[in-house]
């Protein structure tokens, strides 16, 4: 299937259109992020300004539309220089972590024998601790902020890509137009980059789009339980655990402080759904097996 | 299959030393200093004391193979150090700890399984009618909703406002009377222990701060189940044993009950492995998001509180737990099918 197919399918299923449509809502904010919600300070844009120093979340107003969290961190501005951070942390993570996955499986399925068996072993072992796990005990011991947390993420974030390049790889070798070149005596190299590379990138690339979401909503995890991002910078899951101590309201009434959850939430919830959506119909659309 | 299953335990102590070597490695990365925690076994040890002594006395300045051979001893002899957050060595805070935790899985796991099973099988059986696309959008809502937030979403309304399911373990009643004497722990899961004592007050308390966590650990994972039994059952309602089932006249519902949905669910069981892993990292959200007394809030507890000693204790717990839920996973799999028995 060409790329014009491809993506002329992605825009006439209406559920991916949906999520084309966010995600591009969501490049457009963090791209003009400067002007939509102009930072105090240019040399620091991802520190929250505060509206003051009082503690209890203030409802939306005229100067905070979003309103304040705890603390008085102004929602509306950590929630569009959030969306920055979450598209820096996703891009950066997924990309190279489906970089070493891309070339750990190639070369695992390729070379094959005890190449591979070590390899497998060594991908087995990294999966053997619950990924979220991982990560809070590589970011706990490199201490917090948003490049230790992203080397946690790749650290522990390659074994999926790995394994899938794998087995698409292993598929491919045994075609005949790769037989034939290593007839005609093609190097590792040229087979590898023009022969297999291009014709197993598909399922990857799909994977890497749902992993978008998923990084992102382990990132705004690690955030929200406090080994994530450090205090005050703008990010989705940090501004989430500035709303637990309020979850509860006060005085019986439990809704009092919803934006301080909602907000940020939604935002997170549409980044992940968008990607999600895209995700989903790129795999119905090269899935074989659900076409009628 | 038999030689399958000997590979397969084959490679069971190569994975365990790789992770108890991969874990050792993230603990080197500390100072001398910040290792020290995870070698004294009561903070008395501390006091007064002096650190380089210490240290010395710990080897913690030798070169790493000897280090990491010390370790390893440890951890063969339940030994992982003193946990700051726990207040006690942490394999005695994880083994207190444990039953909280399979209790809050067992209860999890029934449902997002079964319900995961049901909605893929209707949606399948009922392909791309306006309840099969309802159900995989609600789906991929709830793929997309991160835990932490559905949590607090959750106890915002059912606790604050209903004040239906109230976070914790147990209320502060109930916590007295499993403490006391009269109460027999038999098997520190609180349900279980409530009906063995007859005491049914007890068991309902329990169940009202489970289901909030199980609801938010089961909206997630129901999309996981439901994508794999959905496309699974869309793949075998395709065969051509099922179009032979259909013209002998057989019974629809006969059809998808027995001939095409028992078929279908052989591959669920493929991505036990990777659910098992995901719910084990919900589990940490979930119990510090509902307050719930498990490993997951231990876990988190000694992360924040940067309790070198317990956050990889729970770690290498975690892992090896991991490891032979695989390892049974493999090996029912290939009982299961016939095709792995024969490779």
């Amino acid at each position: 299937m060409e790329w014009q197919e491809i993506l002329m399918r992605l825009l006439r299923n209406k559920i991916s259109l949906f999520g084309l449509i966010i995600i591009a809502f969501f490049v457009v904010v963090a791209l003009f992020a400067p002007w939509i919600a102009p930072p105090r300070d240019p040399d620091d844009p991802y520190e929250i300004p505060r509206a003051g120093w009082v503690i209890e979340p203030q409802p939306p107003n005229a100067r905070n539309i979003f309103g304040t969290t705890e603390g008085s961190y102004d929602i509306f501005y950590g929630v569009v220089w959030g969306t920055r951070t979450a598209f820096r942390v996703g891009l950066i993570v997924v990309g190279i972590s489906t970089f070493i996955g891309i070339i750990v499986g190639t070369i695992s399925a390729y070379y094959g024998g005890w190449v591979d068996e070590i390899i497998m072993r060594i991908t087995d072992i990294f999966m053997s601790i619950p990924f979220l796990v991982a990560a809070m005990v590589l970011t706990t011991i490199l201490g917090k902020g948003i490049t230790n947390v992203m080397i946690a993420l790749v650290v522990f974030g390659w074994m999926g890509t790995a394994r899938l390049m794998r087995s698409q790889v292993l598929e491919i070798k045994t075609e005949e137009f790769v037989r034939a070149a290593m007839a005609l005596g093609a190097s590792d190299a040229r087979i590898i980059m023009r022969h297999i590379l291009f014709n197993c990138i598909f399922p990857v690339l799909i994977q890497a789009s749902m992993r978008m979401g998923s990084m992102v909503i382990t990132f705004a995890t690690l955030s929200f339980l406090g080994v994530g991002a450090p205090e005050g910078y703008a990010d989705w899951g940090q501004m989430i655990s500035f709303a637990r101590n309020w979850i509860l309201g006060s005085n019986g009434n439990a809704l009092q402080y919803w934006y301080t959850v909602v907000i940020p939430g939604v935002a997170i919830l549409l980044f992940c759904l968008s990607w999600n959506l895209i995700g989903d119909a790129f795999r119905d659309i090269l899935d074989p097996k659900l076409q009628n | 299959m038999t030689s399958y299953i000997i590979r397969r335990l084959l490679i069971l102590p190569i994975i365990l030393f790789g992770v108890t070597l991969l874990i050792f490695s993230m603990l080197m990365m500390l100072g001398p200093y910040q290792r020290l925690s995870t070698y004294i076994t009561d903070p008395a040890q501390l006091k007064g004391g002096d650190l380089d002594l210490l240290v010395k006395k710990y080897g913690l300045d030798d070169p790493w193979y000897e280090q990491y051979g010390r370790w390893l001893n440890g951890l063969l002899h339940g030994d992982l150090g003193w946990s700051e957050a726990a207040g006690a060595p942490i394999v005695k805070a994880i083994i207190d700890r444990f039953p909280a935790t399979l209790e809050l899985a067992l209860f999890a796991v029934i449902p997002v399984v079964m319900g995961g099973i049901w909605l893929g099988v209707y949606s399948a059986v009922h392909h791309n009618d306006p309840m099969d696309h309802g159900i995989r959008v609600l789906a991929i809502i709830g793929w997309s909703f991160p835990t932490f937030v559905f949590g607090l979403l959750v106890l915002m309304i059912f606790y604050g406002v209903f004040g239906w399911f109230p976070p914790g373990r147990l209320d502060n009643w109930a916590m007295e009377l499993v403490q006391s004497k009269e109460f027999i722990r038999y098997t520190g899961l609180n349900v279980l222990d409530g009906l063995l004592n007859g005491n049914l007050a007890l068991v309902w308390n329990a169940i009202r701060h489970l289901i909030a966590p199980v609801i938010t650990l089961a909206v997630v994972w129901w999309a996981f189940i439901l994508r794999i039994s959905r496309s699974s059952m869309l793949e075998t309602l395709r065969k051509d044993y099922i179009r032979t089932a259909r013209a002998k006249g057989v019974k629809e519902d006969v059809v998808i009950n027995k001939h095409a949905r028992r078929n279908a669910l052989i591959p669920i069981v493929t991505v036990a492995g990777p659910m098992i892993l995901g719910l084990l990292g919900g589990i940490v959200t979930v119990e510090a998001v509902f307050g719930y007394q498990g490993l997951g809030l231990l876990f988190y507890d000694t992360a924040t509180q940067l309790d070198y000693a317990g956050i990889l204790g729970v770690a290498i717990y975690f892992s090896f737990l991991l490891v032979f839920i695989n390892l049974a996973v493999d090996v029912s799999y290939a009982i299961i099918d016939p095709r792995i028995r024969l490779e």
